[in-house]
């Protein structure tokens, strides 16, 4: 298994390679190589680029792949939709299975714990997109989007960029909420891991959790008339 | 006439509510495919650029499937992909940029970063073969009014005169909003106006004889507006055709005599009119027409080649790809407002 990983849901892009033994046991999955850059605006610059890095220093072409993981979100959806896009087109030119990675279950596994916490990322509009996990790896319930007052975190640590933006809401700093992002090497492993214990992924499809903004248009504006 | 010795160029268009794939050789178009997401907007009465995103994501990868097979080609025979990188709406443009990228990467092969209003002018040459030199361009769509000097589509375009507020087809939308004719109203308008009378109603003409380039709409519509207001308030029925038949011809005997007088001005003998509102039936009638009078060559490419499309982007593609220039680099930005006279993104 050559697996390529990504994500664009949060301010970070990043690219990794996870390689295991055909039919190996989950736990001989390895990161050959991974990449991150943190910067907001500019998902559409630096995913293929970090993608095109981290398949040369894995010693691999992207011929040789034989997955494709993708963080699905929910994140803010311009640079989701990169990520999506991405592993949609470049699945499909390659003829190879792309499967799909909540990027809040990426960021829970890139904590390594042991117990229960939640995880949350930024949402904008004061809002965080947040789950409850019981460990690294188990999820425990739906992913929400909510303000960080209404979250009932009930004393649980709480982590990611959502807990370090709302720090004092939800009882978190910069230290205590680490990691503040995903990685693409963790989204690899947790999918690679998935796929060779035979469970069923997500797919490619996007979470948004919100629907589009758009109002319907009232009667034309008024003219202003003009007197004679 | 497949020359088959010509590179086989993917254009990529994702620049508003189209997405479109387009595979052409040369000046020939071997297939292509457009999906759209106009009906989710119908009822917002313009697009709506989340709704139009979202549509582009869903729509991707089958438009790509969907123009390989109606070209009857591969995507491994594929040597360039070119894409839409401006302008248009952000997040729009950058799935269309997101997925050449992938193509490309995965294809092995060169990727170029395209203009737009570039390509609404290119696809002419899939209808009527290469375009002489010089050649004037009148690009008059949803978003863009503008007369071009078109010395090479690849390295030379120069903007004569824009619109200096609404773009045509953007007056089309907004007056069909005034007179109840659905979204998007350039259609509707033109059928209307076959049924009235263009000298019933003498609305303004914008920047008529102001010696520049430049057109204006907003003060048209404001008249429209006005005159559908008045008649309201005087409890009068709205003659709907009449007022069509008036705006359209203002709109379009402001954008002919423009666009000859540009060919004059600059010792041009060929006219390139493109972009949706190319579609409309007056227009054409008017500018062939004066074009005749006036000893100028117009060429219109069909209705299906003025309005978003993938063959259009492959096409000005296929004119970068000729002219040697550098490909675009994997780190290719988007840009919302990339000028007229650049047509490959660096
Ligand atoms: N028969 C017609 N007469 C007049 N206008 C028309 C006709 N058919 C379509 N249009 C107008 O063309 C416009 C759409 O054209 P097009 O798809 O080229 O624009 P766009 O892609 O939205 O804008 P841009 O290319 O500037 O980004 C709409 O405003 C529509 O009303
Ligand atoms: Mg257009």
């Amino acid at each position: 298994m050559l697996l390529l990983a990504f994500d664009t849901a949060t301010p970070a892009v990043t690219a990794a390679v996870c390689t295991a033994p055909d039919a190996g046991a989950p736990d001989s999955v390895a990161v050959a190589a991974s990449t991150a850059s943190v910067d907001a605006r500019r998902h559409g610059e630096l995913l293929a680029p970090g993608i095109a890095d981290v398949v040369e220093r894995a010693g691999a072409a992207l011929s040789d792949l034989t997955h494709i993981a993708v963080g699905i979100g929910p994140g803010p959806y311009t640079g989701l939709r990169v990520g999506l896009t991405t592993g949609l087109s470049l699945a499909d030119a390659l003829g190879i299975e792309c499967v799909g990675v909540a990027t809040l279950d990426a960021l829970a596994f890139a904590s390594g714990r042991t117990g229960p916490f939640i995880a949350a990322t930024d949402a904008r509009r004061k809002e965080v997109f947040w789950a409850r996990y019981a460990d690294a790896r188990t999820r425990v319930g739906d992913i929400a989007v909510d303000r960080p007052a209404e979250l009932d975190t009930g004393g649980l640590p709480v982590i990611g960029h959502g807990a370090a933006l709302y720090g004092e809401v939800l009882g978190a700093d910069e230290e205590s909420a680490a990691p503040l992002h995903p990685t693409a090497a963790a989204l690899g492993e947790l999918a690679a891991r998935r796929l060779l214990a035979g469970e069923e992924l997500p797919a490619p499809r996007p979470m948004y959790l919100r629907r589009p903004d758009a109002v319907e248009p009232g009667a034309p504006k008024k003219v202003r008339q003009w007197k004679a | 006439m497949s020359r088959t010795d010509l590179p086989l160029i993917m254009g990529i268009e994702t620049s508003c509510d189209e997405t479109g794939v387009g595979l052409v050789r040369g000046c020939e178009l071997l297939g292509e495919d457009v999906a759209s997401s106009v009906a989710e907007h119908a009822r917002f009465g313009g697009v709506v650029p989340e709704v139009a995103s979202r549509a582009h994501l869903e729509a991707m990868v089958p438009t790509v499937r969907r123009a390989l097979d109606a070209a009857g080609v591969k995507a491994s025979d594929v040597d360039a992909i070119a894409v839409t990188a401006g302008p248009g709406l952000a997040g729009a443009l950058l799935v269309g940029v997101s997925a050449a990228k992938a193509y490309a990467m995965a294809l092995g092969v060169p990727l170029y970063g395209v203009n737009h209003l570039v390509g609404h002018v290119a696809v002419d040459q899939l209808e009527h073969g290469p375009l002489p030199k010089p050649a004037v361009a009148l690009l008059v769509s949803g978003g863009h009014t503008s007369l071009l000097l078109v010395n090479d589509l690849a390295t030379d375009v120069r903007s004569l005169g824009d619109t200096v507020d609404d773009a045509a087809g953007e007056a089309y939308d907004k007056v069909a909003r005034l007179l109840d004719l659905p979204y998007p109203g350039g259609p509707p308008i033109d059928r209307a106006a076959r049924e009235g009378d263009p000298k019933a109603i003498r609305f303004p003409r914008g920047k008529w004889g102001d010696g520049t380039f430049d057109f204006s709409f907003s003060g048209l519509k404001t008249a429209v507006a006005r005159w559908v207001e008045n008649a309201g308030r005087a409890g009068e029925a709205i003659p709907v055709a009449d007022i069509a038949a008036g705006f359209q011809e203002s709109v379009v005997d402001v954008l002919t005599r423009k666009a000859v007088d540009a060919c004059r001005e600059h010792g041009v003998e060929h006219l390139v009119i493109s972009g949706g509102v190319a579609a409309n039936s007056r227009l054409r009638a008017l500018a062939e027409e004066r074009c005749a009078a006036a000893g100028i060559t117009l060429r219109v490419p069909r209705p299906k080649l003025c309005t978003d499309n993938g063959a259009m982007i492959a096409a000005l593609g296929a004119e970068v790809v000729a002219a040697g220039l550098p490909p675009s680099r994997l780190d290719l930005a988007t840009d919302t407002s990339l000028p007229v006279s650049v047509p490959l993104a660096p």
